[in-house]
């Protein structure tokens, strides 16, 4: 039941801008990658530059492609894929679960406090030692370094959240004496889904951060591990084939949670 | 006489903080009865919303009691619907909350917003509605449940000027049609001339029953009792009251 809608001249000249901008963006953003590793690739072909150091784009194009023949490529992806979804949903589900622990019990709130802040302000790769000794060498490690990077900025993320729900309404709720449980189904945690869906932009950072520097103290394979093991050898091809290959990954989790964002948060806007 | 629904004896309220204690209320008496609508206004920071919280049993008094034959419908200065509930699911959430989620007081529900210009609406969310028809849902919404006492915070403080003596009149036909006791507190005196059958006026902290007024206008119609002649001298007496 769409009906073309017809808009005075100045409108139309309106919306014809409006376009043109659009395309003027993403032309802009296109053409700048293109000329970014336009230059990389003339820079280092012409010789300017080592590509033994610099690599270059086609040199990485060639690895990504070697690493596919020797059919290790989706196995790394896999690997560390993989360690960040586990610690990404492990962090995300116990850090809603504290959080609203937190949120019910003002005295576990008061007591636990400290403790947050101190595990907040500390580097998590201080534990990389202990998480070797206590975890070994394999995945178990890395899923727990992941965790333990998201976990403390999702507690904290969505008690704040629960805390700043809207005090006339609780008091509306109150008034048709409502239990705490009813509180929390009916107002407090639907109020939070859009600090939830922000938290679940933030969490995806944090767990790639957590996989990867997971995967520099300890790994035998993954993304993290071609990097660190390109490094030693002086394998910069490798190095840049991998960081690219995160690149891609990140900004494609990334993608799918402000896809969920948008099917969640509809309506919750006032 | 009708019966008493709601009843204040001697209510003192002490407000407790980690700096000291707050005498909010003291000596407080007063009653309202059934089927009246009693407006209470004072000056500000006097603990209006506060009187509310303890006719509802949000609050225990510290010293003398506080009693009530009936059951109480809430409604705070603004609407506070849910914006990621419809209208429809706005006004059934008292349903909900008393776990009375039948489909008999859904229809009593869906019929009183039909009733009173909601029906078209039902689906629709807040954020598409105007303020005055979103403080209309707000008191069906407070009608839900077929409270016998409405308690009123304030209810149009956050509309615009026109709107609220729109929605003022509204408001008062249903409570009115409806056969509700109501209990309003507000500052703005003009609207508890316009709204009650009686007045009563709440001194400054700790508050108490200073003056008390029975409203003797002809209608009961919030406008036309703005134009008649005893609405100013009804206003300038409350003003002088409000201000020793």
């Amino acid at each position: 039941m769409k009906e073309k809608k017809i808009y005075s001249k100045e409108h139309e000249l309106y919306l014809k801008k409006c376009r043109k901008h659009a395309i003027i963006v993403w032309v802009s953003r296109v053409g700048l990658l293109a000329l970014l590793l336009g230059l990389w690739e003339l820079v280092t072909a012409c010789g300017w530059v080592d590509p033994f150091i610099m690599s270059s784009p086609s040199r990485i194009a060639k690895t990504i492609g070697s690493l596919y023949h020797e059919g290790t490529l989706f196995y790394h992806i896999g690997v560390t894929l993989g360690e960040t979804i586990a610690g990404f949903l492990i962090a995300v589900v116990l850090g809603v679960s504290i959080a609203l622990a937190l949120w019910w019990s003002e005295t576990l709130r008061k007591v636990l406090e400290p403790y947050i802040v101190v595990l907040n302000a500390l580097p998590k790769i201080a534990l990389g030692p202990l998480i070797i000794i206590w975890f070994g060498t394999g995945s178990k490690a890395i899923i727990f370094m992941t965790v333990l990077v998201g976990l403390i900025v999702a507690i904290m993320h969505m008690l704040a959240a629960f805390c700043a729900t809207d005090k006339n309404k609780l008091l509306l709720m109150r008034s048709m004496g409502a239990s705490k449980w009813q509180i929390l189904q009916k107002l407090v945690i639907p109020s939070a889904l859009p600090a939830f869906t922000s938290m679940l932009k933030v969490a995806v950072g944090m767990a790639w951060i957590g996989s990867i520097m997971g995967e520099y103290i300890v790994s035998k394979a993954g993304l993290g591990y071609l990097i660190v093991y390109g490094g030693q050898v002086f394998k910069l091809d490798l190095v840049m084939s991998a960081t690219f290959l995160l690149c891609l990954l990140a900004a494609g989790m990334y993608f799918l949670v402000v896809l969920l964002e948008k099917i969640l948060v509809k309506n919750t806007e006032n | 006489m009708k019966n008493k629904i709601l009843q204040f004896t001697d209510v003192k309220l002490i407000y407790h903080t980690k700096r000291g204690e707050t005498t909010a209320a003291e000596h407080l008496d007063f009653s309202v009865h059934e089927g009246e609508f009693v407006a209470i206004i004072g000056p500000s920071g006097c603990g209006k919303t506060t009187l509310l919280s303890l006719a509802a049993g949000l609050l225990k008094p510290s010293e003398g009691s506080v009693t009530s034959q009936g059951s109480f419908g809430y409604m705070l200065q603004k609407d506070e619907l849910f914006p990621w509930r419809t209208i429809e699911k706005n006004v059934f959430l008292p349903l909900e909350v008393k776990k009375i989620n039948t489909e008999e007081h859904r229809k009593r529900v869906r019929n009183l917003a039909e009733k009173y210009g909601l029906g078209d609406f039902l689906s629709s969310y807040p954020a598409q509605l105007s303020g005055g028809m979103r403080q209309r849902a707000a008191l069906i919404r407070t009608l839900a449940t077929d409270p016998d006492i409405l308690l009123l915070d304030e209810p149009f403080s956050a509309l615009d000027y026109q709107t609220r003596l729109n929605v003022c009149d509204d408001v008062s036909s249903i409570i009115r049609s409806e056969g509700k006791t109501a209990l309003l507190v507000t500052h703005d005196i003009s609207e508890a001339i316009s709204l009650s059958d009686r007045i009563l006026v709440l001194s400054q902290r700790p508050a108490k029953i200073a003056y008390e007024h029975e409203m003797n206008f002809n209608s009961n119609i919030p406008l036309k009792r703005r134009e008649s002649e005893k609405f100013s001298e009804w206003f300038e007496l409350l003003w002088k009251e409000l201000n020793v």
